[in-house]
């Protein structure tokens, strides 16, 4: 009689256990970047004002993600190098979140020449994607190069690298305070499962 | 005698179970797996799909054109139109090309029939034509 008790007691601990585990607080994402001390405060990171615009034609600026979380990239759509890889790892995370009310996708086309309007809406329509919620923007030139470094992204024009223009394939997720709190590699399909997990952390907790 | 059969026939299975097409696939790698992707699915409807692809069935003869000389845009694969264009690849030699076909014509399920660098380059001088 004395064994099938201390059975369930053992088997009572063991289930509160690993319920306790369950629910356990995960820690939330760090936030990105410098940051600066002034009169005791600490200043962080923070993505500046914008203001480009999409393939419908639609202004998108800081606004556009308030209250939302958003990944973004840069790219140019006659990349023949590692942006059809990195659109393909985007695609999934689309697949995933499309019906996801609090995030959203931007891509920065750093090549304002190619990419007009209408290239970028043909773009769009052929990676069969709604533009609610993948926004495929230009803008003025110097403003796209200039806010690639806000979001910790490699972007320059280069005639000698593949299509003119060197540029990393980092994604970058953004928060509704415009922090900057994970990255990865847009080209490796294992760090992008990681980051959809940073991705459901962030929304679990902050969200 | 009889272990050394037993080594041949184990070195046999080794062999056959390695890709055929070695060069082939590492060129692929390089040149073409960045837009078809390594399992030659393609992007949607921006790039196509290699893999299953009736227009490797119906035009064998094309494909060493199109890799050396690029396409403009407008091929027809699987019923949908992509009209990006595709890049030339004037660097590779009919031995590279041979390869890389043949990698291609039977990665991922595909069955086509081999070719040959004299084939590629029989089809190389077609598509001067075309």
């Amino acid at each position: 009689m004395r064994n099938p008790i201390n059975l369930a007691i053992i088997c009572l601990v063991t289930l509160c256990w690993s319920c306790k585990n369950n629910t356990e607080f995960k820690p939330s994402l760090p936030i990105l970047g410098n940051f600066e001390v002034v009169n005791g405060d600490t200043i962080r990171h923070r993505i500046p004002d914008f203001s480009f615009m999409n393939q419908d034609s639609v202004i998108i600026t800081n606004e556009t993600f308030a209250g939302k979380l958003y990944v973004t990239d840069f790219f140019f759509t006659s990349c023949p190098s590692i942006c059809p890889k990195v659109k393909k790892e985007m695609l999934r995370m689309y697949e995933k979140y499309k019906n996801e009310e609090r995030i959203r996708f931007i891509s920065h086309s750093i090549d304002t020449k190619r990419d007009s309007i209408p290239r970028l809406k043909e773009y769009a329509s052929n990676l069969d994607v709604s533009a609610e919620f993948w926004h495929f923007v230009t803008g003025d030139k110097s403003k796209l190069f200039k806010i690639a470094n806000d979001y910790f992204v490699s972007a320059l024009e280069d005639p000698g690298a593949p299509g003119g223009f060197d540029h990393s394939g980092r994604l970058i997720l953004v928060d509704k305070n415009r922090h900057v709190r994970a990255f990865c590699n847009g080209t490796v399909p294992e760090e992008v499962d990681a980051f959809m997990e940073q991705i459901d952390q962030l929304l679990e907790t902050e969200y | 005698m009889r272990q050394s059969i037993k080594v041949l026939v184990f070195l046999g299975l080794i062999a056959s179970c390695q890709q055929q097409y070695p060069q082939g696939e590492r060129i692929y790698r390089a040149y073409c797996a960045n837009c078809h992707m390594e399992d030659g699915t393609g992007l949607v409807w921006l790039i196509p799909p290699l893999a299953d692809a009736d227009y490797l069935k119906k035009n064998r003869a094309d494909v060493a054109c199109i890799i050396r000389n690029g396409a403009p845009g407008g091929l027809v694969v699987n019923g949908t139109t992509y009209r990006e264009p595709m890049p030339s690849f004037k660097n590779l030699n009919e031995v590279e090309l041979s390869n890389l076909i043949n990698y291609i014509n039977n990665a991922w399920g595909n069955d086509h029939p081999e070719t040959s660098p004299e084939k590629v380059l029989a089809d190389l001088e077609q598509c001067d034509e075309k």
